[in-house]
């Protein structure tokens, strides 16, 4: 089988073979951050450009050493260091970096659509790493991985999402990409934050935080963005973390051997006690690991791995 | 100078709805003759219209001509050439120009270049607020002695109702229709296209439909306390459409308009991020788009306008969000209403209504195709197939998400004051 996509946009453009695909290459990347030399030449001479025009430095990081340990040339352009300046479009920024030959373009962007934008402009493939409150892909196949890993299967599980699903990229992603994978997913947050018409995602809402919990076997807490205070989405958040934070209390309405998850940084406190997110059943620090493998596998796949000889 | 259009189906609502002859003498409608009728008297060029409909000249209560101020985008000239390539005799530009159009002297430019154009009539609307702040009232007096007929803010709502009641106050004491812009910018903040599974989908913020009809039923209820004549513009949602018709039914003198793009198009049309789906008030659901149609069946939307708002690709190849708000819609406005006729949800005399008669009734206009009554006429081919082109448009812009889809029916001739400012190339 051959990995035929061009660009990474959304987790609704790739199909469930696509994303086993992924995750059985990302499997096989993981065993090369274990080596001493975490280093293969895969991807020698191909240029990979880390465009961030809102600030992540996890994700960006995450990228990067996926590209150094395929031995591409990676180079990180944002904001304040590239030609983006006031008046340059982004396709005018697209065609300038288009002209310098990269082989793949990573772009987080704060408007949504974005990565659809520039990969009608470019012949580079386009790897989105955040849009607006669109997609993230790369974040929910390393949450796939992550799942996979731990409970050996994705069909029939039931996933919980709770958080500020209507201001969440990885919310939406998250849910397109587990019920794809035949898992059953709940999300709840406060009425402010769950948007209009999710079901048609895919998606049940439970009426409160307890009962999207009951029985789950992974948990996926959103940060709450406490900018977002401005937008009237709840009071206090003493009483977001009473009312929507998982605590070891509640972690017990769900299976004993469920797995709780959070695309990071955390809230101590708000969203998340420090009981759970440090505890046995949180594999918090296994997404990060898991995020490398990804993104090695995306870059591997997309700059036509499959259709080379196995050089890893 | 004498003109005989020979074998056209005229429909000309209450009045002619039958193949009859049409005589031009003078700029003025001179005489209808039946079919085969001797010509009264000699040196008459006759034009063969067998087979097209002749309807009283078409009427756009809310277009955008860009000047002063944004003449990248359109110009009066240009505006009004795709006006009468529309089939508009008339057309009232909205205020939101470069200096906005609050002055007097600002409304004499406007119909300065329009009579310079020489096309399409102007009927320019002034704003209801200095420079639409939503704080000052505009010299409306002096305005409506520089030609203005209306007033609006159009672009952005009176946020303060104590304004808009004296606004609305004030205007009734001149005669004045006040047109809205009904729209809530606290619930519309940050939106920008319709709130729903869709946009919930692609990740775009929302505008919800109470944006627009809480605001629909607060300038009713203004209008009913101030006697005001209201005109609601671009009518987009369902609750809009009860609101009026219920302030109707109660007495008050409110109309409204619609656009093509939302009896034709849903908020599906967005799809891949398509900024020429991007409007203000954005694109609805399917349920929105068939209230609007009952709306115009029942006669609770008035008038189709087309809210013809051009933008060059400066600001629409950019990010959705960042995209401006508007499409053209003067040279596509007619064959997308057509549709409706085509699909049997309108009679042609009722199209004819919302298209012409109403729109001038809100201007205090007779357009009646009676003898004595300026020759402002447009010719419509109703069965010419064809792929809608904006390499083909004369606007100087081009932003319309119509780009490919193929139509029935195209304007053949526009007359206004008996001569004619558009003639198809055959
Ligand atoms: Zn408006």
């Amino acid at each position: 089988m051959r990995f035929e996509h061009k660009d990474i946009l959304d987790m609704e453009s790739l199909s469930v073979q696509d994303i086993t695909m992924i995750l059985d290459t990302a499997e096989g990347m993981k065993e090369i951050s274990k080596r001493p030399v975490k280093k293969v030449p895969t991807l020698r001479g191909k240029t990979i450009v880390l465009l961030f025009q809102e600030p992540s430095t996890r994700t960006k990081s995450s990228f990067d050493i996926a590209a150094k340990r395929l031995s591409a040339d990676s180079i990180s352009l944002s904001k304040s260091t590239s030609s983006i300046v006031k008046g340059e479009t982004l396709i005018d920024t697209a065609r300038n970096l288009e002209a310098m030959n990269p082989d793949i373009i990573v772009l987080r962007h704060p408007s949504s659509g974005a990565p659809h934008l520039i990969a009608k402009h470019v012949n580079a493939s386009v790897i989105n790493a955040g849009d607006g409150i669109h997609a993230h892909p790369s974040q929910t196949l390393l949450d796939l991985m992550s799942v996979r890993e731990k409970k050996g299967e994705l069909q029939g599980l039931n996933i919980s999402i709770v958080g500020d699903i209507s201001h969440s990229r990885v919310a939406r992603s998250n849910i397109t990409g587990f019920t794809k994978m035949g898992a059953n997913v709940t999300i709840s947050a406060p009425a402010t934050m769950i948007p209009r018409g999710i079901e048609a995602l895919g998606c049940k809402v439970a009426p409160d935080m307890d009962s999207c919990i009951e029985n789950a076997d992974v948990i996926i807490m959103l940060r709450i963005q406490k900018e977002r205070q401005e937008n009237i989405l709840f009071p206090t958040e003493r009483e977001y973390a009473a009312l929507f934070g998982l605590n070891a209390q509640r972690l017990k309405l769900a299976k004993p051997d469920v797995i709780v998850m959070h695309p990071g940084p955390l809230n101590r406190g708000v969203e998340i006690s420090n009981q759970v997110a440090d505890g046995r059943n949180s594999v918090i620090l296994d997404q990060v690991t898991n995020g490398v493998a990804v993104r090695m596998a995306l870059f591997y796949l997309v700059a036509g791995g499959s259709r080379n000889a196995d050089t890893i | 100078m004498l003109i005989r259009f020979k074998g056209a189906h005229i429909v000309d609502p209450g009045n002619i709805n039958e193949q009859k002859d049409l005589l031009v003498k003078d700029g003025l409608v001179h005489a209808l003759l039946d079919p085969g009728a001797a010509d009264p008297e000699p040196g008459i060029d006759t034009v063969d219209v067998t087979g097209m409909l002749l309807v009283p000249g078409l009427i756009d209560l809310h277009v955008h001509l860009r000047e002063p101020g944004h003449e990248y985008k359109e110009t009066i000239q240009t505006g009004l050439m795709a006006a009468a390539k529309g089939g508009f005799t008339a057309v009232c530009p909205m205020p939101n120009t470069s200096p906005v159009n609050d002055n007097a002297q600002v409304t004499r430019f406007i119909l300065d270049r329009a009579k310079a154009a020489g096309l399409s009539r102007v009927y320019p609307v002034g704003a209801i607020t200095l420079g639409l702040k939503g704080e000052t009232l505009a010299e409306y007096g002096e305005m409506k002695q520089a030609g203005m007929v209306a007033i609006t803010d159009d672009g952005r709502p009176v946020e303060n109702a104590r304004v808009m009641r004296r606004a609305m106050e004030y205007a009734t004491g001149l005669g004045l229709p006040v047109m809205s812009h009904s729209e809530d910018l606290s619930l519309a903040r940050d939106g920008a296209m319709n709130e729903g599974s869709f946009a919930t989908r692609i990740g775009i913020k929302g505008i919800p439909n109470a944006a627009e009809s809480i605001m629909v039923m607060r300038e009713i209820a203004i209008a009913e306390l101030t006697h005001a004549r209201v005109h609601i513009a671009h009518v987009s949602c369902e609750e809009s459409v009860d609101a009026i018709r219920h302030g109707k039914q109660r007495g008050v003198q409110v109309t409204c308009e619609t656009a093509p793009h939302y009896f034709t198009l849903t908020d599906k049309a967005v799809g891949d991020y398509d900024t020429h789906a991007k409007m203000n008030p954005p694109l609805r659901s399917e349920a929105d788009r068939l209230a609007v149609i009952k709306g115009l069946q029942d006669g609770t939307i008035d008038c189709i306008a087309t809210d013809h708002a051009p933008h060059s690709p400066l600001e629409k190849a950019v990010e959705f969000d960042q995209a401006a708000f508007g499409i053209i819609g003067l040279e596509t406005s007619l064959v997308l209403s057509l549709k409706l006729v085509q699909d049997e949800l309108l009679s042609m005399e009722t199209l004819v209504e919302k298209m012409s008669r109403n729109p001038a009734r809100f201007l205090g206009l007779d357009n009646r195709l009676i003898p004595g009554n300026p020759a402002d006429i447009t010719v419509i081919d109703p069965d010419r197939v064809h792929v809608i082109d904006p390499e083909t448009f004369v606007s100087k812009s081009r932003n319309t998400p119509f780009a490919g889809i193929e139509v029935k029916g195209e304007v053949l001739l526009t007359m206004v004051e008996g001569r004619i400012i558009y003639q198809r190339e055959i």
